[in-house]
């Protein structure tokens, strides 16, 4: 039976959220994943730092965007890749999560990137299972390696978090790319705020230290770079706002507001966008977007989180005897 | 040093020094300004960090921190690696593989400060700065000013 | 049976005023007589109870027992037996069974398990509506033939208030309280936790206070409307506190009651995801624990229950999103209460006994709560100072969700007799 994942020194077995990171910690990950930029730019685009290694990305909810990312990364540090789409949850589809790790276990299984709608489930199957636990979203939670590449992108282009002012536009309620954010920059020390209807904000919002922004146009003056979240049609449906159309004219980020903005802004976006609704066509294609950029440094910040986490037990490395 | 690989090179044309992270790094940078003073060449040079290439790497505890590659166009070209000691010859068999993942030169040559012995794969060194004989408990650093504040060349006895 | 002498315990008896000690004499299923230096009859056997605590036997007028439906879980033997470990010589048994108990045949099974196994006592709570559904009046008539002492949809609330306004009418012509489990199932919907920074920072959904400040407002307003008793569950927000007071000041016919775990514990306790903290109504905040304390210590929440809710490890082996709501109370209760409520100086002696047994009884109108000569033999006997460590393992309970497991506590019964005959002993 290989023995557990060791816990690498400040980063733990799992990566489960921005939350319990120091600041310290959470550095090493993005000043990590520099070097990882780099290899993306070879013509072999691979090195063979996790050659033999065993990955499965455990997606319970479609996504396609992040685990193509996942497994660029994967492949792209050597290791064996599974992609696995599991039904829904543990009640509606017979399998529970815990039978379904303690499988993966049995198949000496080394890391496992999970998508789950249930928040917290990234954290009970890292409590459950010795194989390390990257939390690729977890219900509305965390979606820390998310979090991590806004970081990276901002810190490309302002190259220092501390003091930034970052808004963060949109469905704050529901968003666990606003949580991670929230967690990975005030943790850094930039300056965050919040922009969306009152009814797509969690109403302590502010006891996580953010400012409340009330309008769009507030967030154009006061940020240095916008995060602008996707808008889901579900939201519509469950009464939290009348139109997509609404939220378009009074909270969309448009080049006419844009133009009213004191200094560049910089745009990001998880993706995928819905044009024309929290975004329009010519921001997301426009001169201060940098949402391409967050896809590239997606896979240097995933492939930096798994070098990270995927080092060796130490009783391993005595009986190799390693040599320069 | 420099000299001597001119000369196994036959002159600087198609020349490319590469220094292995992080020592050999500087040392090639210092290679580089000689060749090129003595030659008047603008030689192309890269850094080279192995770290991803390691055969250990699934069995260190802690993970190594990796350092920065950059490395100009290889193909047919004579790459001299150059680093500051050789030893069991895993680094070099490490920079070997990683260098054929960026393209095919001509050439390989290796260039190190000091070999001191206890190879563990049938590596040589090509040029020698000064071969010394030490056991496996003792300890050879290179030192440099431009990482050290000095230069030198330590040896630590072990028990 | 033989006659019993509990013998030079504190008697703390509020019905009767009296906390002195005192021995207790039970003869054939009554209490016999209270005194000091009582003689007893040779056959007697005799309880030493000299540093403890003699009062009547607790009251529990919320669990759930699972039987029928969900035996693995729990059964009306189990229960009965966890709750005599607990202190309890009664409990009142919630009808959200598999199947319900809405009907005299239902209601008298319970009974008659209760009776076979001969440890507290079992009322049954009918159904205020057929099957639960929300639609239709059960037949309170029926139920309370066959043994019901009250009736409640609990597990759900009464969502429509001309349904809960008919129950409230009809239940008086029976005397019995409809008990409401007060939640807004529009707010509530989906909610797997107290609406608040802990729920927002776990990214789950939350139940907002005002989702069950909602209908404690409505129930207390329809039992003005009616002239009904209405009996509000398991209260957990100062805002329903507040609310029962000022009707309570109006003279409204509105009793409520409170479980340790909400003045106990508080939302932090989900932190990691802890399905043992899951339960409805939720945990709350520190403010409103304290304000549910303060109820208690002056009588605007009445009684202290458990709602008891037996879980499989399983079930509560999963997703928080996933997880069944409840933890069971019946072993930790009294404890809980000492530990939390009487060590602190909230509330004392008499008072604790008064939540525990002898509000129980009068709010459901239940024989019990006094240790008046001529009533029936409930006493339990317990130490109100012993510490000990929760251990799950060691339950009476077919079941083992509880958050305390490990957690040191003060006070535990050692012994508790039913129709005069011992039906726990600690050691035993």
């Amino acid at each position: 039976m290989s023995p557990p994942a060791t816990p690498v020194p400040g980063l733990g077995k799992d990566l489960v959220g921005l939350e319990p990171l120091s600041a310290a910690q959470i550095e090493l990950i993005l000043d990590t994943a520099e070097p990882f930029k780099e290899v993306s730019e070879r013509p072999i685009k691979k090195v063979p730092a996790l050659r033999g290694k065993t990955i499965v990305n455990l997606f319970f909810e479609a996504s396609t965007r992040t685990r193509i990312s996942f497994e660029f990364a994967e492949k792209r540090l050597s290791a064996d890749t599974v992609n696995v789409a599991a039904a829904g949850s543990s009640v509606s589809k017979g399998e529970t999560l815990v039978d379904t790790a303690r499988n993966l276990e049995a198949m000496r299984i080394d890391m496992v990137v999970i998508r789950h709608g249930s928040s917290g489930a990234a954290q009970f199957l890292g409590q459950r299972i010795r194989s390390n636990v990257i939390n690729a979203g977890d219900g509305k939670h965390e979606h820390p390696t998310q979090g991590l590449l806004d970081l990276l992108t901002l810190r490309d282009y302002f190259k220092t978090i501390r003091g930034l002012k970052v808004a963060i536009c949109g469905d704050i309620l529901h968003s666990r790319v606003a949580r991670s954010n929230i967690w990975g920059l005030t943790r850094l020390g930039a300056e965050v705020g919040v922009c969306g209807p009152a009814t797509l904000l969690p109403r302590n919002v502010r006891e996580l230290g953010v400012t409340i922004l009330p309008r769009i146009e507030d967030a154009i003056q006061w940020a240095d770079a916008l995060n602008i979240l996707r808008l889901q049609l579900e939201r519509m449906q469950a009464g939290f706002l009348p139109s997509l159309r609404e939220y378009n004219r009074v909270f969309g980020v448009t080049s006419e507001r844009l133009a009213k903005a004191p200094k560049d802004l910089l745009i990001l976006h998880p993706g995928p966008m819905n044009r024309g609704v929290e975004i329009d066509s010519d921001v997301a294609d426009g001169p201060y977007s940098v949402i391409l950029p967050q896809v590239t440094n997606g896979v240097a910040v995933r492939m930096a989180v798994l070098y990270l986490l995927a080092g060796g037990s130490p009783d391993w490395a005595r009986q190799a005897g390693g040599g320069e | 040093m420099a000299t001597e690989i001119v000369e196994r090179c036959g002159g600087t044309d198609a020349l490319v020094l590469v220094g292995i992270q992080r020592r050999g790094v500087e040392l090639a940078g210092r290679i580089k300004r000689l060749i090129d003073q003595a030659e008047g060449s603008a030689l192309p040079s890269g850094k080279l960090d192995i770290t991803l290439y390691r055969d250990d790497l699934q069995t260190v505890g802690p993970r190594p921190v990796v350092g920065e590659t950059m490395l100009p166009d290889l193909d047919g070209r004579i790459a001299v690696i150059v680093d500051d000691v050789l030893y069991t010859g895993r680094t070099v068999r490490a920079a070997l593989d990683e260098c054929a993942d960026f393209g095919r030169p001509r050439r390989i040559l290796l260039c190190v400060l000091i070999d001191r012995g206890g190879r563990e794969l049938p590596i040589q060194a090509d040029i020698v700065g000064t071969a010394i004989s030490v056991g496996p408990a003792d300890r050879v650093d290179v030192l440099v000013s431009e990482l050290d504040g000095r230069d030198a060349v330590e040896l630590v006895r072990g028990a | 049976m033989r006659p019993i002498l509990i013998r030079g315990g504190r008697v703390v008896d509020p019905a009767r005023g009296i906390d002195e000690v005192a021995d207790l004499l039970l003869r054939d299923g009554k209490i016999e007589a209270s005194g000091r230096n009582l003689g007893w009859p040779d056959d007697a056997q005799i309880v030493p109870a000299e540093g403890k605590v003699v009062s009547p036997g607790l009251i529990d007028v919320h669990v759930h027992l699972r039987e029928p439906g969900q035996e693995d879980l729990e059964t009306v033997a189990t229960g009965a037996m966890a709750a005599a470990a607990g202190g309890f010589s009664a409990v009142c048994a919630m009808p959200n069974t598999d199947p319900v108990t809405d009907n005299q045949a239902a209601v008298g099974f319970i009974v008659s398990q209760a009776q076979r196994a001969g440890k507290a006592r079992v009322y049954p709570i009918g159904a205020v509506s057929l099957g639960q559904q929300g639609r239709q009046l059960a037949e309170f008539g029926e139920l309370v033939g066959a043994g019901a002492v009250a009736v409640s949809d609990d597990g759900k609330p009464v969502a429509s208030s001309h349904l809960m306004r008919t129950a409230l009418e009809y239940a008086r012509t029976f005397g019995i309280p409809v008990a409401d489990h007060c939640e807004e199932p529009t707010l509530a919907d989906g909610g797997a936790m107290h609406e608040g920074i802990v729920s927002t920072r776990l990214g789950l959904k939350g139940v907002p206070a005002a989702a069950e400040e909602i209908m404690v407002a409505r129930d207390i307003l329809l039992a003005e409307l009616t002239g009904g008793h209405v009996h509000l569950c398991h209260m957990s927000t100062r805002g329903s506190v507040d609310l029962i007071r000022r009707a309570k000041d109006r003279g409204l016919r509105v009793t409520a009651e409170a479980c340790p775990h909400h003045f106990t514990l508080t939302h932090e306790a989900c932190e990691g995801y802890n399905t043992n903290a899951k339960m409805s109504p939720p945990l709350r905040e520190p403010e409103d624990r304290e304000a549910i304390r303060q109820a208690l210590r002056d009588g605007t929440i009445d009684v202290i229950c458990t709602d008891h809710a037996p879980h499989h490890y399983d079930a509560k082996e999963r997703e928080f999103d996933d997880a069944p709501n409840g933890i069971i109370g019946l072993e930790t209760a009294l404890g809980l209460a000492i530990t939390e409520l009487v060590q602190t100086k909230l509330l004392d002696l008499t008072t604790l006994v008064t939540r525990m047994s002898v509000m129980p009884a009068r709010v459901f109108n239940l024989p019990g709560g006094t240790l008046a000569p001529g009533s029936a033999a409930d006493v339990v006997v317990f130490d109100p100072a012993v510490m000990w460590t929760v251990d799950p393992d060691t339950f009476f309970s077919k079941s083992r969700n509880t958050p305390f497991g490990g957690r040191q506590l003060t006070g535990r019964a050692e012994t508790t007799i039913v129709r005069g005959q011992l039906v726990y002993q600690r050691g035993l």
